[in-house]
C-alpha cells in the first residue's frame, strides 16, 4: 500500500476520527494532534490494514482507545481539560442559527455526560453508524448501546427541557 | 409529516429503538425550521447534531514521524552534553583544589619539620649558655 492508496483509504473517515477526538478531548489542538497521531500510527500498520475489511471501525476504535489513555495520563498528571475554544469554528455558524445559545448548549449537556454515553451519541447521532457497528467500536453489547444512548439522550432533552423552563437559554 | 407520526418517532428515539433511516426522518423534520412548539427541544438537539458533523480536520496529513518528537530528542543531547560538560568542568575544579590542598598540607609539614628542627638546635644552645652562666657563678663565689 502506498501513500496515495492509503490517503485514498483514509480521508473519508479522517473528519469522523476529528470529530470523536474532540468530543472526548474537548480542545481543538489537542483533537488534532489525536488525528494527527492516529493516522500515523495506521499508516505504520499499512500492511494490516489492507487485511482488514472495514478499516473505518478498526481507526474508531483505535481513536476512542487513544483518547481514553490521553484523558487518563491527563488525570494523572492533574491536568484539567480546555473547555474555552469549541465555540471559535463554530462562529459562521451564528448567523445561521438564531439560537444559537440553545444550540450551543447541547454541545455543553454532551459534555458533561459519562465518557461513554458521549462516545456513542457521538457514533449514533452525529456520525450515524448502524448498531452493529457501534457495539464493534466501543466493544458493548447491542442491549448495553441501547440503554446508554437512550439514557444519553433522555438526559439532553430533560436538561434542555429544564433550563428552558427557567427561562435561561 | 404529521405530527402524530412525528411524536410516535420522537418517543422511539429517546429509547434508542429508533432505525437510522427513522433518525433521518425526524432530523428532516426538525431541521426544516418548521417545528411544533411543544417539540422545541428536539430542533435545538438535531440542529447541534447538524451542525457537530459539519467540523472537519482542517490540518494536512503528515506520514512522516512527529517532527516535535525529533526536536525533543535533539533538545534532550544537548541538554544531557551540556550537563556533562557542566559536570567535568566543576570536577576538574574540585580535583584541583583537592590537589591544592594536599600541597599546602605537605609544604605545612615541611616547614613545622624545618622550625621544629630550629627549635631544638636552639634550646641545646640555651643550654650550653645556662651550663655557662652556673660555671661562671660558681667561679665568681669561689674567687669571692
Amino acid at each position: 500500500m502506498n501513500q496515495s492508496e492509503f490517503l485514498k483509504v483514509v480521508l473519508p473517515f479522517k473528519d469522523k476520527v476529528f470529530r470523536l477526538a474532540k468530543r472526548l478531548l474537548v480542545s481543538t489542538e489537542e483533537a488534532e494532534d489525536a488525528t494527527q497521531e492516529l493516522l500515523f500510527k495506521l499508516w505504520r500498520s499499512k500492511e494490516k490494514i489492507a487485511d482488514y475489511k472495514n478499516v473505518e471501525a478498526f481507526a474508531m476504535t483505535m481513536t476512542k482507545n487513544y483518547c481514553y489513555d490521553r484523558l487518563k495520563s491527563k488525570q494523572a498528571s492533574n491536568l484539567t481539560l480546555v473547555h474555552s475554544n469549541y465555540k471559535e469554528k463554530e462562529t459562521s455558524l451564528d448567523k445561521k442559527l438564531e439560537y444559537q445559545d440553545s444550540v450551543n448548549q447541547v454541545h455543553i449537556l454532551i459534555e458533561s455526560l459519562p465518557e461513554q454515553q458521549k462516545i456513542i451519541i457521538q457514533l449514533r447521532d452525529i456520525e450515524q453508524y448502524d448498531f452493529e457497528e457501534i457495539c464493534k467500536m466501543v466493544d458493548m453489547k447491542p442491549t448495553a448501546v441501547r440503554v446508554a444512548l437512550s439514557r444519553a439522550r433522555k438526559t439532553i432533552r430533560e436538561e434542555l427541557i429544564k433550563t428552558h423552563n427557567y427561562g435561561v437559554s | 409529516m404529521e405530527l402524530a407520526n412525528i411524536e410516535k418517532l420522537v418517543e422511539k428515539y429517546l429509547n434508542a429503538a429508533t432505525t437510522l433511516q427513522e433518525e433521518a426522518t425526524l432530523k428532516n423534520y426538525f431541521t426544516g425550521g418548521n417545528v411544533a412548539k411543544h417539540l422545541q427541544e428536539y430542533a435545538y438537539l438535531f440542529n447541534y447534531f447538524a451542525i457537530a458533523k459539519e467540523e472537519t480536520f482542517t490540518k494536512t496529513i503528515s506520514l512522516e514521524p512527529k517532527n516535535s518528537k525529533k526536536k525533543s530528542l535533539k533538545w534532550l543531547f544537548v541538554a544531557a552534553s551540556i550537563a556533562v560538560l557542566f559536570s567535568v568542568f566543576v570536577g576538574k575544579q574540585q580535583y584541583d583544589k583537592n590537589l591544592q590542598r594536599k600541597e599546602a598540607q605537605k609544604i605545612y609539614a615541611q616547614v613545622s619539620k624545618g622550625l621544629e628542627l630550629l627549635s631544638t638546635n636552639l634550646k641545646k644552645g640555651e643550654q650550653a649558655v645556662a651550663t655557662l652562666y652556673t660555671y661562671e657563678n660558681s667561679v665568681n663565689k669561689i674567687l669571692k
